[in-house]
């Protein structure tokens, strides 16, 4: 007996991360309050666990969890009086669905209009009134369904962090009286670019986890690209929605391949394209067509997505079209001039086959302080000039670097390349740089 | 996490009705971004390989309730979330039998 109730509430979990999404964000249009409407939506996860075990799973148990969370939100708004201006609208709601209990379900899973709850209850997790912190923290456990553990665990940090977050996130929107809708027209590219920044956070967060790391942390790329297919459906005229789910959808390609036997990781030219993951990219190439269809110009994100498809269409590293890619990345610097950006075309150019004016364009960089700290830099100088055959120079280059990186098997990695070009130095009997 | 859920043979044949629910499903999950392939499969050839002889054997088969004829490549974030959409895909579906397994990756 003790084992069926634990299948049932696992089975209670399963329906709430399937479902809790719609659930808040049908909810938040009635009460107006996204935190109120998550506590509203956790009694009525209370309510499953004590009911389901015993009466089974019903037919439809998003709308069981829906109606039910409406229902507790009448008892509480008679219970506690500073919600009393919100049973007007509750009442009329309600109202307008009654007619036999069946339609009542029916109705409370009405797909379009919980689609149009859904979309504003991401612009209103990644609201501008919000740090960028807060925004993650809000999205995953709001959209994603994820227990406070969970997200501390994913973010590297302890479960108080993140409650303390989420509570004043919540407590940020309500007293900043944020409206909940889609944003006006005038104001949609930049709160979108918002929700795609958080999206694109929570899966670099994913992305750069280790061997050995806690599960949650690889599972948040997972996450980030779901809700993205999700935004996608729910904004298929966005070309940039697109871009960022096509982006994400090739870079997890390569995830099987990313780290070799030892656990180090492996750089890109140097992946085996066999191991990537084709599924993934075919469903890349889909939505970057989706993205191109829309005939729009490209924004950042498409651009980050055709240079991925580039690298997505090689089937060896050697294949690998990198004047394309420089030509991207030069279309990306002139979008969002960035030193990071220019290191990567620094990178495209010099393996296009012009490795001194790759170099050229990384001493610019490091004569900037922008990228001081950045071990990426040195990393990618060491490189290109390992590859000129100025061994000296490109082992402090690495050294430098690997000082700079906190990541353990990077560390390594970069020190093993700095050995290498002492000891190519070495067997050439050079001494000069 | 990925699950393969397969459909053998001998469920009940859609009607309109079911197939209209089932395409609406199919829907669903696609938007949810959980769905990331699906495809009906033919009876095909059996391939048995034995001290290095291969013997082929053409279908239909008699034990047709261990064959498969249809799978979903699901993505979802554990078995229990696999299981639960498992139920709502039976609930159209009607009598039958199936399975669902976990795809290994690079997560284990």
């Amino acid at each position: 007996m003790t084992t069926d109730i634990a299948a049932a509430h696992r089975a209670v979990d399963a329906v709430w991360r399937i479902e809790s999404a719609r659930i808040i964000a049908g909810l938040a249009r009635l009460v107006r309050d996204v935190g109120l409407a998550e506590e509203l939506a956790q009694d009525a996860l209370v309510a499953a666990l004590e009911q389901w075990p015993a009466e089974g799973i019903p037919a439809k148990p998003g709308a069981w969890l829906m109606l039910t969370a409406r229902h507790r939100a009448i008892d509480r708004i008679r219970r506690e009086e500073r919600f009393a201006g919100k049973l007007a609208l509750l009442g009329r709601e309600l109202e307008a669905e009654q007619g036999g209990a069946p339609a009542e379900f029916e109705a409370a899973g009405d797909d379009e209009r919980i689609d149009d709850d859904l979309l504003r209850l991401m612009f209103i997790s990644c609201h501008p009134v919000l740090s960028t912190e807060a925004r993650v923290v809000l999205t995953l456990r709001l959209l994603g369904g994820l227990t406070t553990g969970e997200i501390a665990r994913g973010l590297l940090t302890t479960e108080p962090v993140i409650a303390k977050r989420i509570t004043r996130a919540k407590r940020t929107l309500a007293s900043s009286q944020v409206p909940f809708e889609v944003p006006p027209a005038k104001d949609r590219p930049a709160r979108l670019a918002s929700v795609l920044e958080v999206l694109y956070l929570v899966f670099n967060e994913g992305y750069s986890a280790m061997a050995g790391d806690d599960w949650m942390r690889p599972a948040l790329c997972t996450e980030a690209l779901r809700l993205g297919r999700v935004l996608a459906g729910l904004m298929p005229d966005e070309p940039e929605v697109h871009g960022l789910v096509a982006l994400m959808e090739i870079q997890a390609s390569r995830i099987p391949a990313r780290l070799g036997p030892d656990g180090l990781p492996v750089p890109l030219p140097e992946q085996n394209h066999g191991r990537w993951d084709h599924l993934l990219i075919r469903r890349g190439f889909t939505a970057l067509l989706r993205a191109q269809q829309l005939r729009r110009p490209p924004g950042p994100y498409v651009l980050q997505a055709a240079i991925a498809a580039c690298h997505a269409r090689a089937r060896t590293g050697a294949e690998t079209d990198w004047r394309q890619i420089a030509l991207l990345y030069e279309a990306l610097a002139a979008l969002t001039p960035s030193p990071v950006v220019e290191l990567n075309r620094a990178v495209a150019v010099a393996m296009a086959g012009d490795i001194e004016a790759g170099l050229r364009i990384t001493e610019d960089l490091a004569a900037g302080a922008e990228l001081a700290g950045y071990h990426h830099l040195p990393s990618v100088r060491g490189d290109l000039l390992a590859r000129l055959g100025q061994y000296v120079k490109a082992a402090g280059e690495f050294r430098r670097a690997a000082a700079l990186t906190r990541n353990n098997p990077e560390r390594t990695m970069l020190l093993r390349r700095a050995d290498d070009c002492d000891a190519q130095r070495q067997r050439r009997g050079d001494v000069s740089p | 996490m990925r699950f393969l859920m397969t459909v053998n043979a001998g469920a009940s044949a859609p009607d309109e009705q079911l197939y209209a629910e089932m395409g609406k499903f199919v829907e669903e999950l696609t938007r949810a971004g959980v769905l990331l392939a699906t495809g009906g499969l033919d009876p095909g050839t059996h391939v048995t390989s034995s001290g290095g002889k291969i013997t082929l054997t053409d279908g239909p088969f008699s034990e047709s309730k261990e064959v498969i004829v249809s799978f979903a490549l699901l993505e979802v974030r554990s078995k229990d979330e696999a299981v639960e959409l498992a139920r709502r895909f039976w609930k159209i579906a009607g009598d039958g039998e199936g399975d669902i397994r976990q795809v290994f990756g690079p997560e284990g």
